[in-house]
């Protein structure tokens, strides 16, 4: 078995296409590629000559799975560009939204996508046979997530009340503190999830990332922020592409990221952890030491359990937001468009997501540039991955798909996004 | 779509089927035979919004799974059952030539077609740059250009097989989606409406921002499905129906002028995720420079 290539034309359990190529010869990993071959849709290019109100709405199209990360990048940017505060209550609002996008997501990748892994299923329906109440009580979870973007937003995918300077219109503290009730369950329930994939077998596998997060003073941060790093990045957002640069590659049609002069970094969940984990609310901080794991996590493959506690963490910040919420006298400021660039990056559920405008005197967009959290983390997989297989070249073909596959599903890539996704190609010559 | 473009897809149904969409017709259903029916979940240039819908039937999900097998569906296993499915939900418009070929194979191994959401009816937020120089597209995003395969058009999935039916929306509406998949399972055809979303605001009893608070509303050309989401939340309608049958857009746009709205508004109001549908395509093109 010195010679193998092994090869997954489309990764499952991803949102967006994929796929993963090796070749081995002679016991060495000669070529690896992390494939996106999801088809580019151009949103950069088709959003000139649109009107700054229009961009939240069009750039929630890229991802259906985190629509509010693109709408809320997008706001920031503009606000920043035409110098636009908006008040406390509106913020916070933002950041609840933002919790049920969170929830939502972490926990379709948490129950749906990325344990049966961990259990040896094929998917989730089939791990619902003989783990039903975990993926009940994972779909319920989900469904909470969706519930908050819903009464904030009006729908759960490409919510249609977030707009520049603030909401169409505002919810009532009677509608938010429907939410109150299921909130509660869900605390308990993020706990029991955090001690079920805890008690997973992990892979020993660990490298030594740059971590790349956003940190705000005070609370783990999510909608705004610094963008810091383990290795000296503390930066305003502005200035971004002075510290990092996106590279073409043949095999993808997403953008490689990078630190300059330093190579691949790790965004999203377990970056966010190490870095901020001191802003976690006492309980998840507790909950997280109870399930054996702190700041300084190397291991890609507990992102699962990170993720459950960033669960239990937007739950807890949800109830906190519910429960000190009074409706402002306005949903919305007055906007007044002016010729500018505009800076914007928030933590959507997988990882920063950087946007960039600049405008003329009419509002309307003279160009734009989005770096999504998939492509930040494009290099990191390639890099996770070469390193998982040299160690494991001796395991069958089948084995070893299964763990790259997982290995990739570490990062919830989300393809759609970063095209700007993967095809497992293991190229074993035998 | 007009009553042009779909007579002429009648007079192909009837001939050759090779492209278009089916009215609907009276059949046993897919329960007929003692096995589950076989769903398949395709994907093309999209944004996984319409097939994460069915993941988000977080209370239906299982009961789903007890009565249909889900064969193929990538996003949510990576156990596939082998062809021929009993229904396809295709997601995503074509805009690679890759993708222009894979949906051929799609129609081949599925009994039934079921194209969902606004890209696969339309050609999606994508279909904007068939206004455009696709070339221009690629170098403004992409520094080698040559690594990038795509065509110059982004057209709805009809455009290129026969589609049993479409289900507007960006994104779908789940509950609209469920109606689908348990019609087709029995054998009648979706209770879905086609009339627009005004129709939806007067039976909520909103006031008619049209006249009350006057956003741009496309409320009188948009099919319904939404139950009137935007102007529920103070906003005028978008259009993520696409256009209703037989939709006046020249009178609206001519209401629209009359209250101050310029050539240019009227453009990029029609230009959103149905661009390339047939009414909002030529409702827009009037207003181009």
């Amino acid at each position: 078995m010195k010679n193998k290539i092994i090869k997954v034309d489309c990764l499952a359990r991803v949102e967006g296409e994929g796929g993963l190529s090796i070749k081995v010869v002679e016991g060495k990993i000669v070529e690896l590629n992390f494939n996106i071959f999801e088809p580019p849709r151009f949103f950069e290019a088709f959003l000139r000559g649109r009107h700054f109100s229009e961009v939240p709405d069009i750039t929630a199209r890229i991802c259906g799975i985190c629509p509010v990360a693109y709408q809320m990048s997008s706001i920031n940017a503009i606000e920043r560009a035409f110098g636009i505060e908006v008040s406390e209550p509106i913020k916070l609002l933002r950041r609840l939204i933002y919790c049920g996008e969170w929830l939502e997501s972490h926990a379709l990748h948490v129950f749906l996508l990325h344990a049966p892994d961990f259990l040896g299923y094929e998917d989730a329906l089939q791990m619902a046979k003989d783990h039903s109440s975990i993926v009940q009580m994972g779909l319920r979870l989900k469904k909470i997530g969706n519930e908050i973007m819903r009464i904030v937003g009006g729908r759960e995918i490409h919510p249609i009340n977030i707009r520049v300077g603030g909401f169409y219109k505002l919810p009532l503290k009677s509608e938010l503190k429907e939410l109150v009730e299921p909130l509660k369950w869900s605390v308990d329930a993020c706990i029991r999830t955090v001690r079920f994939v805890s008690r997973f077998s992990f892979p020993e596998f660990e490298r030594h990332y740059e971590f790349v997060a956003l940190q705000n003073e005070g609370k783990y941060a999510i909608e705004e922020g610094r963008i810091v790093s383990n290795k000296g990045i503390d930066i305003d957002v502005s200035e971004y592409e002075d510290n990092f640069y996106e590279e073409q590659v043949s095999h993808s049609t997403a953008l490689h990221s990078v630190v300059k002069g330093r190579g691949g970094y790790l965004t999203g969940p377990v970056a966010r952890f190490n870095l901020n984990f001191d802003k976690l609310t006492q309980t998840s901080q507790e909950i997280a030491k109870e399930a054996g794991i702190e700041k300084g996590t190397n291991n890609p493959f507990k992102s699962i359990i990170v993720r459950a506690i960033e669960m239990l963490y937007v739950c807890e910040e949800a109830l906190r937001i519910i429960e000190n919420y009074e409706e402002p006298d306005k949903s919305v400021v007055n906007v007044q468009p002016r010729v500018g660039i505009g800076y914007g990056c928030t933590e959507a559920p997988r990882g920063i997501l950087y946007h960039r405008y600049r405008f003329d005197n009419e509002g309307l967009v003279l160009d734009a540039k989005i770096v999504p959290p998939t492509s930040q983390n494009q290099k990191s997989i390639e890099e996770d991955l070469y390193e998982f297989i040299s160690g494991r070249l001796n395991l069958s073909k089948e084995k070893l798909t299964w763990q790259c596959e997982q290995a990739i599903r570490n990062y919830d890539p989300c393809i759609s996004c970063s095209t700007h996704f993967l095809r497992l190609n293991i190229v074993k010559e035998e | 779509m007009g009553s042009m473009k779909l007579k002429k897809i009648k007079d192909k149904v009837v001939g050759k089927k090779k492209s278009g969409v089916s009215k609907v017709k009276k059949s046993k259903g897919l329960k007929s035979s003692n096995r589950k029916p076989k769903l398949a979940v395709w994907k093309f240039s999209s944004c996984d919004g319409c097939q994460l819908s069915l993941l988000d039937c977080e209370d239906e999900l299982l009961a789903i799974a007890e009565n249909i097998q889900i064969a193929n569906f990538p996003e949510t296993s990576r156990a596939v059952v082998k062809g021929p499915y009993d229904i396809s939900l295709v997601e995503g418009s074509i805009s690679t030539p890759h993708d222009a070929e894979r949906i051929h194979q799609v129609r081949r191994q599925s009994k039934l077609v079921v194209a969902i959401g606004a890209c696969a009816t339309s050609g999606g937020i994508q279909a904007l740059r068939n206004f455009k120089d696709v070339k221009q597209f690629i170098t403004s995003v992409y520094p080698n250009p040559d690594y990038i395969e795509t065509l110059n058009k982004s057209t709805p999935i009809a455009d290129h097989i026969f589609v049993d039916y479409e289900l507007r929306g960006c994104p779908v509406n789940k509950y609209q989606l469920l109606e689908v998949i348990s019609a087709f399972i029995s054998g009648r055809k979706p209770n879905l409406p086609s009339y627009s979303v005004c129709i939806e605001c007067k039976m909520k009893g909103i006031t008619c921002g049209l006249v009350a608070f006057g956003p741009p509303c496309l409320g009188p050309v948009t099919q319904a499905g939404c139950d009137a989401l935007c102007p529920t939340y103070h906003r005028g309608c978008f259009g993520c129906y696409g256009p209703k049958e037989t939709p006046n857009t020249s009178s609206l746009s001519e209401y629209w002028k009359n209250v101050g709205m310029s050539e240019a508004e009227l453009m990029r109001l029609f230009r959103n995720f149905n661009s390339n549908a047939e009414a909002f395509r030529k409702e827009s093109e009037a207003y181009e420079k």
